[in-house]
């Protein structure tokens, strides 16, 4: 089974903390990919916030043809950073032409729109450029988006964190989300890898999704074009969060309730029993049936990990003040932060929902059953 | 003949008990002469002797051909006849005597496998997602009947970090139900004991199973005092085209203590589609005529179409919403259609009608207790395909969860009543109906693929089902008939549960769940849309 770690810091830290983490988690993963996201970035981006960050894997011609294509789209190169590559013998990652993180300035016509133009721009511009490598595998791109930086690449997670340089090199940033595969695909496409972006929010899961099909068929209905790819079972889960916090607005603690909903007896006891339940009728489709554990990140930065009942082993929440991890494993959890209190670890179980919000003070559990919320205090 | 009747002289006492319980007439005592050999003296010396003897005797004029009930051998206390089916009749030939297409009851006579039957669950979790247990895990079989609104219409705001309701007045209701439902049976065309065999079953699985089970009344009203009485709750009230027991429905509006689960609307049946019902004059005795508000013994016909429906856009919206109107829109309210390739057009349609609930397609192995055997035969559309369209058409415009569909029309065929009803749900149907399957199941109909029986039109059924006459539904007992219909629910609640546990799914019931289904038939995997094994 896959293999997580979440990292949220009041500082500034190397991905390859992450990276360290998921090493001790070998045993769940076999190496066939590592997927990075990495969220209020700092170093060379630190002073580029407002600019989007584009993220994506090309061919030399398929780096031309994208160059070209922002060009013509009024994109114009603001900053780029290039991983130090070190592909030593013995390696297994198979090195592609380029990797591109860039960012760019937004074309003038757009430059003094509102955000949610801005935002449709920048979706509409990343599915563009999807659509365009996708016939000859020119192009990957992973995330468009202003402070986000997306790496993936197939290979042992340790091996391809050397591979990009990031031990030597690293982009520091407060929140990285770092995913080791265990693949359940015969073929590994890099578009299967997590975590998946889409408008500033992101997921990563571990476990199979069985109720993937109808999930899946009810989002492509939604009318949004970025609700598509699903080359992995676990991609709806980014998708549900953005239907649930982006279209429907609702407060974050719903997406528990979205997915994983109460059964009618037990909503009697929240105070908004009304509205949950129609909430699960309306969004009957996207309940998952797991088991999975989710760790995900909203446009705010705030970072969360929830389960479903099926879940058997929980992933866990814990740290000091000032940095929090959410793992699938307790072992990765000690080496990103080895001085914690264990007593306040949080193992969320099926009716909650950790959240850490940015800054990582402290850790809120949003007890589904209730709707109470637990703040636990880090020292 | 399709069936001949073989009878055993030699085991035969006479009675006379087959003869006289023989629904057709199709058995009668007879008189042979007969070549015996006998030897009576205190040596043997056999000698041939001419006798006359009476037995039993099969009648020739088709009209009283055997149906292969076999009540015969029910009845004979020393197992001396048995019909036996003759695959070389020619029944077909002549069944059109005096000019009269050949009409029964019962269903489309194929008894080969059905699409639903080839239909194997093929996603079996396995290590990377476990398997669940199905005796001890927590499962919710459950399904909506009624619109649900889309997330965006739902009326709610947010106030603080919660979500509370804006005060909207209306909201589509919405019943949660067991996905297998009974089908549209009318009081009348069933035995006042069958009929009333299926409610106390039915009441007993909501109250006492806490089983959420709903039954259709199909057209012909509802005993009145089941109408106001708290059960009726369980029951979908059906209106047709020959509007039949309205008049006692709307009377009895004001003095309900609940309201109905639903009104289905009836436009068409799966089993005679583009046709009517009738309701032979002899059937409609003094109680029939005072639920249905008719004369009695008459001939009540059901028109093939309502005669208000000119559109689909206005008449069956207008009736959509009067039938919501008259229950001050808290009760769902949803068409019935016959299997057809037409059925898109009509889902598409009802997708745009607020008010539309549901949509409940009947496929062409769905039953009868009257048609023109040409109806059963050779009208109707499969409903595995026809389903599977209409789903993914809703999938296209992203209504599937607003819309439920309804399946029937053959679940349940060969037996497998759970795994037809869960093939269907996977293929997009929220929930399945079953109407011959609870027939022979809680009362032992007889009917079969091979037009065994099959004379529900005539009112003798022999086991009491499909009549009037007291002294044929006096043997089928009403208590018997609920304690099987409580069997079979708790029996297909638990084979739903097995068939979707190893699946990996419980919390919510696995509606369009595609990939866990395969066929090994290309050309139906192709056209439903999910994959080839072999």
């Amino acid at each position: 089974m896959c293999r997580l770690c979440a990292l949220v810091s009041a500082d500034y830290f190397s991905p390859m903390e992450n990276i360290l983490a998921l090493e001790t988690m070998k045993e769940g993963h076999d190496g066939s990919g590592l997927g990075l996201i990495l969220r209020d970035l700092g170093g060379e981006f630190e002073d580029l916030k407002d600019f989007p960050i584009l993220s994506a894997i090309a061919t030399d011609k398929g780096f031309y043809d994208l160059d070209e294509f922002m060009v013509s789209k009024g994109f114009r190169t603001k900053h780029m950073w290039e991983p130090q590559i070190n592909l030593r013998p013995g390696m297994s990652i198979q090195r592609r032409d380029r990797y591109i993180v860039k960012a760019f300035e937004y074309p003038d016509a757009v430059k003094d729109q509102p955000w949610e133009v801005k935002a449709r721009l920048l979706t509409d511009t990343r599915l563009e450029i999807r659509r365009m490598g996708e016939p000859d595998g020119s192009v990957f791109a992973f995330s468009f988006w202003p402070d986000v930086v997306t790496l993936k690449e197939v290979g042992d997670p340790l091996e391809v964190g050397e591979f990009f340089g990031l031990d030597t090199k690293p982009i520091p940033a407060r929140i990285v989300f770092a995913q080791g595969r265990q693949n359940t695909n015969y073929a590994i496409n890099l578009y299967a890898c997590h975590p998946f972006f889409i408008q500033g929010q992101c997921t990563m899961t571990n476990g199979e999704n069985t109720a993937f099909v109808p999930i899946k068929e009810y989002l492509s209905g939604r009318g949004e074009p970025a609700y598509m790819g699903y080359n992995s079972d676990s991609e709806v889960f980014a998708h549900i969060l953005h239907f649930v916090r982006a279209r429907l607005g609702y407060p974050l603690k719903y997406y528990k309730d979205v997915i994983t909903p109460l059964a009618d007896p037990e909503m009697e006891r929240r105070a908004e029993a009304g509205a949950l339940r129609l909430l699960k009728r309306s969004l009957r489709m996207l309940t998952i049936d797991g088991p999975n554990c989710v760790i995900g990140c909203d446009q705010d930065g705030t970072v969360f990990m929830v389960q479903d009942a099926k879940k058997l082993r929980p992933g866990v929440v814990g740290g000091v003040r000032g940095k929090v991890g959410l793992m699938s494993e307790v072992c990765g959890l000690t080496a990103a932060v080895p001085g914690r209190n264990t007593d306040h670890d949080v193992f969320p179980m099926k009716y909650d929902m950790a959240m850490v919000r940015p800054g990582a003070k402290e850790i809120e559990v949003c007890n589904q059953l209730d709707g109470s919320t637990t703040t636990i205090n880090l020292a | 003949m399709p069936y001949v009747v073989r009878w055993d002289d030699d085991r035969c006492t006479r009675c006379g008990r087959c003869t006289s319980v023989c629904p057709v007439g199709a058995i009668e005592p007879g008189v042979f002469e007969k070549r015996l050999v006998e030897s009576t003296g205190p040596v043997p010396m056999p000698t041939t002797v001419r006798r006359v003897v009476a037995g039993v005797k099969q009648v020739t004029d088709i009209r009283h051909r055997c149906v292969g009930c076999a009540t015969c051998r029910l009845v004979c206390p020393n197992d001396a006849i048995r019909p036996e089916y003759n695959p070389h009749n020619k029944f077909r030939w002549h069944a059109n005597q005096g000019g009269d297409p050949y009409k029964r009851g019962g269903r489309r006579n194929d008894p080969g496998v059905s699409t639903l039957d080839l239909l194997k669950f093929t996603r079996i979790s396995m290590l990377t997602d476990p398997a669940l247990d199905a005796g001890r895990h927590e499962f919710r079989v459950r399904t909506y009947l009624g619109r649900n609104l889309p997330p965006e219409e739902l009326p709610l705001k947010i106030e603080g970090d919660s979500l509370v309701a804006d005060g909207t007045p209306f909201i589509p209701p919405v019943r949660e139900i067991f996905p297998i439902r009974i089908g549209g049976m009318s009081v009348g065309a069933l035995s006042p004991h069958m009929w009333e065999g299926l409610c106390m079953g039915v009441a007993y699985l909501n109250e006492v199973e806490k089983l959420p089970v709903v039954m259709c009344t199909g057209e012909g009203g509802m005993p009145p005092r089941l109408l106001k009485s708290p059960f009726l709750k369980y029951f979908i009230l059906q209106i047709a085209s020959g509007y039949f027991g309205w008049d006692e429905i709307i009377h009895a509006v004001p003095e309900m203590q609940c309201d109905p689960a639903a009104i289905e609307i009836k436009y068409g049946q799966g089993a005679k589609p583009g046709d009517g019902g009738l309701l032979m004059a002899a059937k409609v005795l003094k109680h029939i005529a005072r639920i249905r508000g008719v004369p009695e013994y008459v001939d009540l016909a059901s028109p093939p179409t309502h005669q208000t429906k000119y559109s689909i856009e206005e008449a069956v919206a207008k009736m959509i919403t009067s039938m919501s109107m008259l229950f001050d829109f808290r009760v769902p309210v949803y068409p019935k259609i016959s299997g057809t390739k037409t059925a898109l057009a009509v889902l598409n349609n009802l997708a745009r009608n607020p008010f539309a609930a549901a949509l409940t397609i009947d496929g062409e192995d769905g039953g009868t207790g009257a048609a023109y055997n040409v109806s059963l035969d050779k009208m109707g559309h499969p409903i595995a395909s026809n389903l599977r369209e209409c789903y993914l058409n809703l999938v296209k415009i992203g209504k599937q969860n607003e819309l439920p569909l309804f399946a029937a029309g053959g679940v349940g065929k060969s037996g497998n009543l759970a795994a037809n009803a869960a093939a269907l749900i996977m293929l997009g149907a929220s929930g399945a109906d079953c109407g011959k399957y609870i027939m022979q199941a809680a009362a032992g109909c007889l009917g079969d693929e091979n037009n065994r029986c099959n004379i529900c039109n005539t009112g003798k059924c022999p086991r009491g089902i499909t009549t009037q006459d007291p002294k044929l539904y006096r043997r089928l007992d009403p208590d018997k008939v609920a304690e099987r219909v409580v069997d079979v629910f708790l029996a297909a609640d638990k084979e739903l549960k097995k068939l979707f546990a190893p699946m990996g799914r419980s919390t919510e019931l696995p509606i369009g769940m595609s990939d866990g289904l395969s066929v090994s038939d290309r050309a139906v995997a192709d056209r439903l849309q999910i994959s080839y094994a072999c």
